[in-house]
């Protein structure tokens, strides 16, 4: 009895002393270097690299996948070309499954095309130790090496993968839909353009906020007072700008038939340039090019609440008859507006800020609503050629409500009543768009 | 003609495709091309400023010169442009602080430059009391607009009260499930009617982009169909 309990004594101190000393070994930590020894065998080649696809070159796409035992590791990935080697990441989650070795600002040429590039996994428990990360990437370092330790951890190797080449795509696969957009947008407008040239007929509705223009400048004249038409904050660049540099033209004709004076403050130096050219062509063409003058469309400034305070007080001086809002708005929608209602101006507004256009209605007499404003040049000219894009605009829209109502009945019935044939219809379509 | 019309056209058309082409056509050859013709924008619009100060210059100076009303204010901008610009250029090349503590041993050097220094003392300033304005401004244009004259106006002065109600801590504390109603309320029916304004918008803007390309809409040449 004795000598069996003195051998059990024996026996668990030696457990003791071995355990004692396994963990002096790995330095302290719970790690088990059996474990990972384990994986070792699982990882291979574990990555699988791909150019990144529709891109302009200079990218690797990195993907791996795992098993879920190893989903709180680390991963550090490294490149090679030739015998450089180079860390691409680090200490990133293995759970996250990709990463993209690509060039950025500071680094254009991180990743070449055409170049042939390999690329390994390291495996850790734990975050890299930065001896570690140059041990990787130094020459001695052993590729076929399935593991290596330090004094903390073990990490796991994975086989080489690659090579792989990165190259510049042609086409943006990903934007095909919008090119097919494009292309039946254009087919509707010239065909519509051909059946007008045809003489056939197109209508387009009345716009009250456009009807009001002569309504407007003649009051305007009546009273004596001139008119202002600010374009906003946009550049010529966009698009509402030009509308309302349009629209300007139009306007101008009309000021200069009534021999009355028309101020046009910029934001712009290029808008101020096209502006007064617009409504020079529009005085000459009503056959008063005398009555321009070039100094009634003039350069506010680039600030935004600058260019508010300035067309402000202009507007509290000049006290206008009339005020035509149209082009690009923003914050400063209202307070135009608004002084603009103070001198008992009439405004017509038009812009396609969303967020503008409840100012505008409100301290408005009329206003333009986003895409009424792109069709009144149509709507002034009243050119049957001009016709053929609001047609054109349209049957598009009709496309545009017949795939939404395909996408609401596809959705009530896949995701939401769970018909797993609509379910995938439905995936299918989003995909598509 | 040619110079005044046909090449703007020309060259309005030409850019109009490549710019289209550009967007679908990731290679770094396209990239370049894109960069490129930003540049040129920006040498552009460089130049555009000089028009713009020729403007501002001209337009103060014939006031000034006529004595019309407030022309006094003519003046003020012109001396602060004058003011403007040479602190603008003194700054940027020969660091006037340093220059100062020649001039007077007790300055001390500021890591603000006096440009900046202008920005952010008077310029921020001003805007922030123009912007401030709006909110009074906000308050008027409501309350001419949410008169209950006819049926939609009375639908827009109820939709705006809940909102208005739902946005402040009183909305939730007479009715918990307040700002929710308001979450709905943005989300659907406000968000719908947003999307089919930008829908048009958008379809309007292309048919723009294809009359400027095909040199249909010629208007912001100057006159002319």
């Amino acid at each position: 009895m004795k000598k069996n309990l003195v051998l059990l004594l024996l026996s668990l101190t030696l457990l003791f002393s071995f355990s004692f000393a396994q963990e002096q070994a790995s330095g302290g930590t719970d790690l088990n270097p059996n474990a990972i020894s384990s994986e070792t065998e699982r990882l291979g080649s574990m990555l699988q690299l791909s150019d990144i696809p529709n891109d302009g070159g200079g990218g690797i796409e990195i993907n791996w996948t795992l098993n879920d035992s190893l989903s709180n590791y680390f991963i550090t990935i490294i490149r090679r070309e030739g015998n450089i080697k180079k860390i691409v990441a680090s200490d990133l989650l293995a759970s996250s499954g990709q990463v993209r070795d690509v060039n950025s600002d500071e680094n254009k040429s991180n990743v070449k095309d055409g170049t042939e590039y390999f690329y390994t996994a390291v495996l850790s428990e734990y975050a890299v130790s930065q001896e570690i990360l140059d041990y990787l990437v130094c020459d001695s370092l052993d590729m076929e090496a399935m593991t290596i330790a330090d004094a903390n951890q073990v990490y796991l190797i994975s086989d080489e993968s690659g090579p792989v080449k990165s190259k510049a795509s042609w086409f943006n696969l990903e934007r095909l839909t919008v090119l097919i957009s494009a292309i039946i947008i254009t087919f509707l407008f010239l065909l519509y353009l051909q059946l007008a040239r045809k003489g056939k007929e197109l209508y387009i509705r009345k716009i009250s906020g456009l009807d009001a223009v002569e309504e407007a400048v003649g009051r305007s004249t009546e009273m004596g007072k001139p008119i202002m038409y600010i374009l906003g904050i946009g550049y010529v660049t966009d698009i509402p700008t030009i509308a309302g540099l349009t629209i300007l033209g139009r306007v101008s004709k009309k000021v200069a038939e009534y021999e009355t004076k028309i101020l046009v403050p910029s934001y712009d130096p290029v808008v101020m340039t096209t502006a007064q050219e617009v409504v020079k062509e529009a005085f000459t063409e009503a056959g008063r090019p005398d009555l321009y003058n070039k100094n009634d469309i003039m350069y506010i400034t680039q600030d935004q609440f600058g260019y508010a305070a300035g067309v402000d007080g202009m507007m509290l001086r000049e006290k206008p008859g009339a005020v035509f809002l149209q082009g690009l708005f923003f914050a400063e929608s209202l307070i135009l507006a608004e002084t603009g209602h103070s001198i008992g101006a009439i405004q017509i507004a038009g812009t396609t800020e969303t967020a503008q256009l409840p100012f505008f209605v409100a301290a408005c007499d009329y206003t333009l609503i986003g895409e009424e404003m792109m069709a009144a040049s149509v709507y002034l000219q009243k050119d049957p050629l001009m016709l053929s894009s609001i047609a054109a605009e349209d049957v598009m829209k009709v496309i545009i409500i017949i795939i939404l109502l395909i996408g609401l009945i596809l959705g009530i019935l896949g995701p939401g009543m769970h018909i797993e044939f609509f379910d995938k219809l439905f995936n299918l379509l989003i995909e598509i768009l | 003609m040619f110079i005044r019309r046909t090449l703007p056209l020309l060259v309005a058309g030409f850019f109009g495709i490549a710019t289209i082409i550009q967007f679908f056509v990731p290679h770094p050859a396209s990239r370049t091309f894109y960069n490129m013709v930003l540049d040129w924008m920006i040498i552009v619009t460089a130049f555009t400023y000089l028009m713009a100060v020729q403007s501002t210059i001209e337009l103060h100076t014939t006031k000034i010169k006529r004595k019309v009303e407030g022309w006094q204010y003519s003046l003020v901008v012109l001396i602060s442009l004058g003011i403007t610009a040479f602190i603008g250029i003194l700054g940027g090349a020969f660091t006037p602080s340093t220059i100062l503590m020649k001039l007077i041993p007790a300055f001390k050097p500021s890591s603000t430059s006096p440009l900046m220094y202008t920005y952010l003392y008077m310029q921020v300033p001003m805007q922030s009391t123009i912007f401030s304005l709006l909110a009074f401004y906000m308050a008027s244009a409501a309350f001419r607009s949410f008169k209950a004259r006819s049926f939609d106006a009375t639908m827009l002065l109820v939709t705006a009260a809940i909102v208005t109600i739902g946005r402040v801590p009183l909305g939730e504390f007479i009715y918990k499930g307040f700002p929710e109603i308001i979450e709905w309320i943005l989300k659907y029916p406000n968000m719908a009617a947003q999307r089919g304004i930008l829908i048009g918008v958008e379809l309007g803007m292309i048919a723009t982009s294809l009359k400027i390309i095909l040199g249909i809409e010629r208007k912001y040449l100057g006159g002319g169909k």
